[in-house]
């Protein structure tokens, strides 16, 4: 190899590469879809740190025994639990490419979600009717706010299944769209997961205290 | 629920990548069904006296189940993005662990401490 010197006087070489690196489109989509869950369930942590720390400020008002009802939280947690596997019969339909069926499978994860927010809001709006709505204890504030910021990302993802219902239904199966699915397949699991912890943490400790 | 019977039972295809397959989603669904059962059972029915031990054991569950979906549902494993995933996971859990212990330890302390109308005993004892 020769080295090549540099003229004295001469400025140093700037090396740029003229052409970009190829990358896969969507090569690091998972990493980053991933990365950002993580960050979410930091946002998640916080909110179960505030309902641990306020959880027993019933300022007078009820308390967890009195207003929570366990058969209400049981089915709640069921259509989420359904929804959770026929998302992942979507994602298998999805591997052997068969449209339909992927939008079939969607929309009835659809439907459980939906489900799943109808009978939050029923709870949530028992509760307010009551006169036990956030602004009642610092126990009801943090309670609405963590499960209202879940029932949040549930109704997001919903929006976004839809989304994708019509992104198949008119490009089908293209790699975009498989990208997309499998985020949304992490996103719905994800938001299962916590709802693990909420319905321990906050209905069956809540009642048990 | 699995209403479509595909016939074949061939899964081919998903042992490319981090797909699960088809027996993988129903483990992870009878073990969720089986790990939801039993804590709301045991609370509900309050066949355990000692709330502090019902308690004790709902957690250890809802832990397991955690597991549970993080493997069947979410296809966690080492390898995944050269194990940037796990990395990722591991280190949440460590912020999470950290901020949640500090906040209930901190905010524990200060109810005890600086409440003189709260007995610390109403505290500990709920």
């Amino acid at each position: 190899m020769s080295e090549a010197t540099i003229p004295p006087g001469a400025q140093a070489p700037i090396f740029y590469e003229t052409d970009e690196h190829h990358h896969d489109a969507g090569g690091s989509t998972m990493l980053g879809f991933w990365l950002y869950l993580m960050s979410d369930c930091l946002i998640f942590a916080m909110l179960f740190a505030a309902y641990g720390v306020f959880g027993s400020s019933y300022a007078g008002g009820p308390q967890p025994h009195e207003i929570f009802e366990l058969p209400l939280v049981a089915l709640n947690t069921s259509m989420l639990l359904f929804s959770s596997i026929t998302y992942g019969f979507a994602m298998l339909a999805m591997n052997d490419g068969k449209v339909r069926s992927v939008q079939g499978w969607l929309a009835i994860t659809g439907l459980f979600g939906l489900a799943f927010l109808t009978i939050e809001l029923y709870e949530f709006s028992n509760l307010i009717h009551e006169g036990f709505g956030p602004q009642r204890s610092a126990f009801l504030s943090s309670f609405f706010t963590l499960v209202g910021t879940h029932g949040l990302h549930v109704t997001f993802g919903l929006v976004w299944l839809v989304t994708l219902m019509v992104q198949v239904g008119t490009k089908g199966l293209i790699p975009a769209n498989q990208r997309r699915l499998q985020c949304l397949s992490l996103f719905w699991h994800f938001l299962d997961v916590i709802w693990i912890g909420v319905f321990t943490f906050v209905y069956l400790l809540g009642v048990l205290r | 629920m699995s209403a479509d019977t595909h016939g074949h039972g061939h899964d081919d295809h998903a042992a490319e990548g981090a797909h699960g397959t088809r027996k993988d989603y129903v483990i992870g669904f009878v073990l969720s069904v089986i790990l939801t059962a039993i804590p709301f059972g045991l609370v509900m029915s309050g066949v355990i006296a000692d709330a502090r031990i019902t308690a004790g054991i709902v957690m250890v569950f809802a832990l397991v189940q955690i597991i549970v979906h993080m493997i069947y549902f979410l296809h966690m494993n080492s390898k995944s993005e050269n194990g940037w995933t796990l990395m990722a996971l591991i280190f949440t859990i460590i912020v999470v662990t950290i901020c949640l212990a500090g906040s209930l330890w901190v905010m524990y302390h200060m109810n005890a401490n600086m409440m003189p109308s709260m007995a610390p005993g109403d505290m500990g004892g709920m």
